[in-house]
């Protein structure tokens, strides 16, 4: 069975043709320009995986909000359940670019990181 | 009366970047002037990911990718004005420009980079019929209140236009609780990028409508509805196919206009086509020492485009300041048979460079062919498995080719399938 997907790790955005054996076993993937395409591939059939973006309330800083972000692809399973998570956060300014939110959200593995700098008022 | 040797016009992702590369070619007298409150642009808005993978081989939200460039700024002690706002640049290159704490200020530069970027489409270029409720703005708008001020602007929502913002709001708002019923598009294609219809409409089971249009907006004080209906091969609306859609937010993805009052109001040749300057392979516009980059060139669908772009512009307008440029010599380049423009517009033919062409064509296509070409004789031909209108292309010449071509001549890039 042939599987037609697009490749979403970059914007080039390659057509993918993956082909899979009955029981779901990856045979082949063709169609990509680099290897991230194979990777993409293999997990879309399996696990797939996206960078969460959103954001976060600050409490005392020059922005009401900061942007956050997965710091790794998520299971696309936990990434409504981790946007309740981060909305409940209210975190402290000032906050630096880089630091860790949510350390293991949802025992994925993953952090949860400012994809901003946020100083004090 | 401020002197400078480098003056640019907009501290984004492109003005940064020429002042970096600018400063790295040995200019020393640079100065930034940023309208907003802080420099970045638009990408302090774009909290998304997927910035970067060219440039840094890394996927970078919007912030982030600004960050880095407004580190490099700082740490090579280059000026910045923000809350400053350019009224006028005058035939001789002097900046008039206005803040809350210097009033109007004048500054003479020797050269200036234009990088003032572009600003979506509204709603009165679209001619709807219907109501001016509340609730109907452009995609762009809705991420500034998502994003920066923290609001969500409705809870039931249509988009019309399936550019990338749209595409990108879609999925934010139903992160954020809101409804996105569809997106229209009314194109038979999306002009947006693959990877943002399948992460952020095919994710969250949102329908992308192609060949469909608003016809109508209903309400009083807010919004209550539109009316859709698809559309024949001439973008009208077919009889019949009308179709009452309720909702509180019309978000408008539509397009981008390069904003180029500045480079109008100064003289500077506008490609009709791009809405941006007509310049050469330095990025150099019709004016003398004056520059361009970045999306008041030509609209572009990623930063990291923009970035080298903007070094070019950076080092083209170090050259003209350290007066290392070559006499020009021009031929001039043209996309026909489905390529809707070429930027450079012109190409120095003694620049010595290799010469990247970047291009758009008008439809989608599948297994073509990209000519160049000079007098009907074909320089070279690349393959292409897909092209689309949502994804610029590029073509590049080398300086050994471009130097025996005939003066004056044109450089044409087409497509055939």
């Amino acid at each position: 069975m042939n599987k037609e997907m697009v490749c979403v790790a970059c914007p080039i955005g390659c057509s993918l043709v993956v082909e899979l054996d009955k029981a779901g076993t990856i045979l082949s993937v063709a169609g990509n320009q680099c290897k991230r395409g194979n990777e993409y591939a293999i997990t879309e059939c399996t696990a797939p995986t996206r960078t969460l973006t959103t954001t976060a309330k600050v409490l005392g800083g020059i922005t009401p909000l900061v942007p956050v972000r997965s710091a790794k692809p998520l299971p696309k399973g936990l990434l409504i359940e981790s946007v309740k998570l981060i909305n409940a956060l209210k975190i402290k300014a000032p906050i630096k670019i880089g630091d860790v939110l949510i350390a293991n959200v949802l025992d994925s593995g993953v952090d949860i990181i400012a994809s901003n700098s946020c100083p004090k008022m | 009366m401020l002197n400078y040797d480098l003056v640019v016009v907009g501290g984004g992702p492109a003005g940064m970047a020429a002042a970096l590369k600018a400063k790295e070619c040995g200019v020393n007298s640079i100065i930034i002037l940023e309208r907003a409150e802080t420099l970045g642009g638009i990408l302090e808005q774009c909290i998304h990911t997927g910035f970067g993978l060219h440039y840094f081989n890394e996927e970078l939200s919007g912030p982030e990718y600004a960050y880095r460039f407004i580190d490099l700024v700082e740490q090579n002690e280059i000026e910045v004005k923000t809350d400053t706002m350019v009224l006028g640049i005058s035939a001789d290159n002097v900046v008039t420009a206005t803040n809350n704490q210097e009033g109007i200020i004048s500054i003479a530069a020797k050269a200036i980079v234009l990088a003032m970027g572009c600003r979506e489409r509204p709603r009165g270029s679209l001619n709807i019929a219907g109501t001016r409720a509340a609730g109907i703005m452009t995609a762009g708008t809705a991420q500034k209140y998502v994003n920066i001020d923290g609001y969500l602007p409705g809870k039931k929502v249509v988009i019309l236009g399936s550019g990338d913002i749209g595409l990108i709001m879609a999925r934010r708002m139903t992160l954020e609780g809101a409804e996105v019923k569809m997106v229209l598009e009314l194109m038979p294609y999306s002009g947006g990028l693959t990877r943002n219809i399948v992460q952020c409409l095919e994710d969250y089971n949102i329908p992308l409508k192609l060949s469909c249009t608003v016809i109508d907006i209903h309400g009083r004080e807010r919004l209550e509805g539109v009316t859709i209906a698809k559309v024949d091969r001439n973008r009208r609306p077919i009889k019949g196919t009308e179709e009452y859609v309720a909702c509180d937010t019309l978000l408008l993805s539509v397009g981008l206009i390069p904003e180029n009052e500045l480079s109008a109001a100064m003289g500077i040749e506008i490609d009709p086509v791009t809405g941006g300057p007509i310049v050469g392979e330095n990025r150099e516009t019709t004016h003398k020492g004056v520059f361009a980059c970045g999306n008041v060139l030509h609209v572009h669908d990623l930063v990291d485009y923009v970035t080298i772009e903007s070094q070019i512009a950076g080092e083209g307008a170090a050259n003209y300041i350290l007066a290392l440029e070559e006499e020009a010599i021009y031929v001039t380049t043209k996309g026909i048979d489905g390529v809707r423009y070429v930027v450079p517009q012109r190409i120095n033919i003694n620049s010595d460079k290799d010469v990247k062409l970047y291009f758009r064509v008008g439809q989608t296509y599948k297994n073509a062919k990209i000519f160049l070409e000079n007098n009907e004789e074909i320089i070279l031909s690349r393959r292409r498995p897909k092209l689309a209108p949502g994804e610029m292309e590029d073509i590049t010449i080398k300086s050994e080719v471009l130097r025996e071509l005939p003066v004056n001549s044109e450089l044409i890039v087409r497509v055939e399938v």
